[in-house]
């Protein structure tokens, strides 16, 4: 086990040094930065100071190791736009992306949990074809037309509910209900195929042969055995949580870092894309790491 | 037994690579119009394409034209709606039948030309990973590890703004940033084709590495190949309408159905068609797809059922 963590831990660093090599690339194709910093009558020798200043006369690989050694002290550059430092102003907006991703998640278990149990257990019955209508329906939906769907609904007709902002509990449901049914519809689609297939397998026959009732068949030997596979689909969902989070941002102007994303991209404030990218990449890979981490707990077959 | 298998083979007519495709291209048109389901999302699907193909015959209008008397008009069935501009009007007066035809002409060349591109891409590289091994697959299973840290529509956005949104340039994003599902699925069956007799029979008869991926592997996974690509239109045309309604698509004037949603936001209150109408057009498109590749996967493979 100990071997193993300590083989994931260097698969991590290695794919996060390159994620690092993906965003400093995506820093020089996004053109010279002093152009966007300087007044437009600035001099070419205005142009030169400010180049030496950035270090963009080094050698590439210089402006490299100087882009991964700034990193690593926690500096990514600073808002071209707000003379902020960049991964500051992410972070400051992260918590209520996460509360909103956390709470996407929430709803996308509370749907695909007990639909995906429930039409594995009773095939081809009226909840059964309710859930593979919700799972076509869910991965077929965009987010943003869910979420205009909603404000039209909750917002506009009924008023329940406020279409935009953030504050109380109130202002994070509609947010929540819109990013959560596309995960929704993948856990559920997955679980009840694995859960189906896991409930023809030998153990579960010697299970009921031994008396258990259904429910205790299904919950202690079905569900754990069909847990792996839905287990790995959740770490790639934490992937496109973060993804549908922006659209959502969007939709809902809930200020959290996927709003300052865009912001960002329309004012061409790369900085702050970058920090962006750097971060969710970092949180994705650490999640993944835990996964692994989890399948081994789950399967104790599995020791990479 | 050995009459059975003469009797049986007897049933099947001798034919060539050609006719074999045929038949089997014939035999999937037969079980897709035999499902009701299927079949409705067929015919959704010709109308959008031929829609779509023939865009300027069909359009009513010209769909940049913009008019201020004929601002935010109802769709045909509400009050105030306009003749001449059955499903109503946006902001700028422009017709929202003719933009939706248009707009779902960019939904249709991004979604096929990136499942190209990718499918290129991350075949190559599944093959390549999958053959050789050692550290080709080590290599390149990281590139894809990177590649997957960062999710795709992060990545595609923060490309696309660096690389300033054109058509061209939205399709070469989003085919080099989604060739990785291809990959890891082409290299795990590779890695169980390869090793079958067949494969070993070719080697002992002196062929080289290049031959035995695209003579014998190839075909091989070319129907999960097929399943993967379906499924993927989907998640494309949905990638490419998020570019879009983010302000990171192919810009404004040119009609996509993302933008339009986009544009319609400001009065949703007041004019829900502008932003519902092409919402709806997306969902119908992408769940036409999805059953077609559902029932595709159920024929041709199957095993990927978990995949997407």
């Amino acid at each position: 086990m100990g071997q193993f963590l300590l083989r994931r831990v260097f698969y991590s660093i290695f794919v996060l040094l390159g994620l690092s090599l993906v965003v400093f690339t995506l820093t020089r194709l996004s053109g010279d930065p002093s152009a966007l910093m300087l007044p437009i009558d600035a001099t070419e020798e205005d142009y030169a100071v400010m180049r030496s200043y950035l270090g963009l006369d080094k050698p590439l690989i210089f402006q490299y190791t100087d882009f991964v050694g700034r990193a690593v002290q926690g500096d990514f550059g600073t808002s071209i736009r707000h003379r902020q430092p960049a991964m500051d102003m992410i972070l400051e907006r992260m918590p209520a992306t996460l509360t909103l991703t956390f709470a996407a998640f929430a709803v996308a278990l509370a749907i695909s949990l007990p639909l995906g149990i429930l039409s594995a257990l009773y095939p081809n019955s009226l909840i059964d074809r309710i859930s593979v209508l919700m799972a076509l329906i869910g991965q077929a939906v965009p987010t943003f037309l869910l979420g205009i769907i909603l404000i039209l609904v909750f917002a506009v007709q009924l008023q329940w509910l406020p279409s935009s902002g953030r504050g109380g509990l109130e202002f994070l449901i509609l947010p929540a209900l819109t990013l959560g049914p596309y995960s929704a519809a993948v856990i559920n689609r997955l679980l009840r195929a694995n859960l189906r297939e896991s409930l023809t397998k030998d153990y579960i026959r010697t299970a009921q042969a031994k008396g258990f009732t259904q429910q205790y068949v299904v919950l202690r030997h079905a569900l754990k055995n069909a847990a792996i596979p839905v287990v790995t689909v959740m770490g790639l969902q934490v992937a496109a949580l973060m993804s549908g989070s922006v659209v959502t941002e969007t939709v809902f102007a809930y200020p959290g870092a996927g709003l300052l994303l865009v912001q960002a991209l329309g004012n061409r404030d790369f900085p702050v894309v970058q920090a962006f990218v750097i971060l969710v990449g970092t949180i994705v890979i650490i999640i993944n790491l835990l996964l692994d981490v989890l399948y081994a707990y789950l399967d104790p077959r599995i020791r990479f | 037994m050995k009459s059975d298998v003469a009797k049986i083979a007897s049933l099947y007519p001798k034919q060539n690579s050609l006719q074999r495709f045929l038949q089997g291209a014939w035999n999937l048109t037969l079980s897709l119009i035999s499902n009701p389901l299927s079949l409705i999302a067929l015919m959704v699907l010709i109308i959008v394409v031929v829609a779509a193909v023939g865009a300027p015959a069909i359009a009513p209008h010209d769909p940049e034209l913009q008019s201020l008397r004929l601002r935010l008009k109802p769709p045909f069935w509400a009050e105030g709606s306009e003749a001449g501009y059955p499903l109503g009007t946006d902001a700028l007066g422009r017709d929202m039948l003719s933009r939706m035809i248009y707009g779902s002409q960019i939904s249709l060349i991004v979604g096929l030309s990136t499942v190209l591109l990718q499918g290129a891409i991350g075949v190559l590289i599944g093959l390549l990973s999958g053959y050789f091994g050692g550290w080709v697959d080590n290599v390149l299973m990281r590139i894809a590890d990177i590649q997957q840290s960062v999710p795709f529509l992060i990545l595609a956005v923060a490309l696309a703004a660096v690389v300033r949104p054109s058509l061209i340039n939205i399709i070469i994003v989003l085919g080099i940033t989604g060739w990785v599902t291809y990959s890891r699925v082409v290299r795990g069956q590779v890695l169980s084709v390869r090793e079958q007799e067949f494969v070993e029979a070719s080697r002992a008869l002196g062929s080289g590495d290049a031959r035995i991926i695209f003579y014998h592997i190839l075909p091989n996974i070319v129907p999960s190949i097929t399943v993967i690509g379906t499924l993927t239109i989907s998640t494309m045309i949905l990638a490419e309408a998020s570019l879009s309604f983010l302000g990171m698509g192919v810009p404004p004037p040119t009609a996509t159905l993302g933008g339009m949603v986009a544009d319609g936001r400001n009065y949703v209150s007041t004019a829900w068609w502008v932003s519902v109408l092409p919402g709806i057009q997306i969902f119908v498109t992408v769940l036409s797809i999805n059953l077609i590749g559902d029932h595709l996967r159920e024929i041709l493979d199957p095993t990927l059922r978990n995949t997407s």
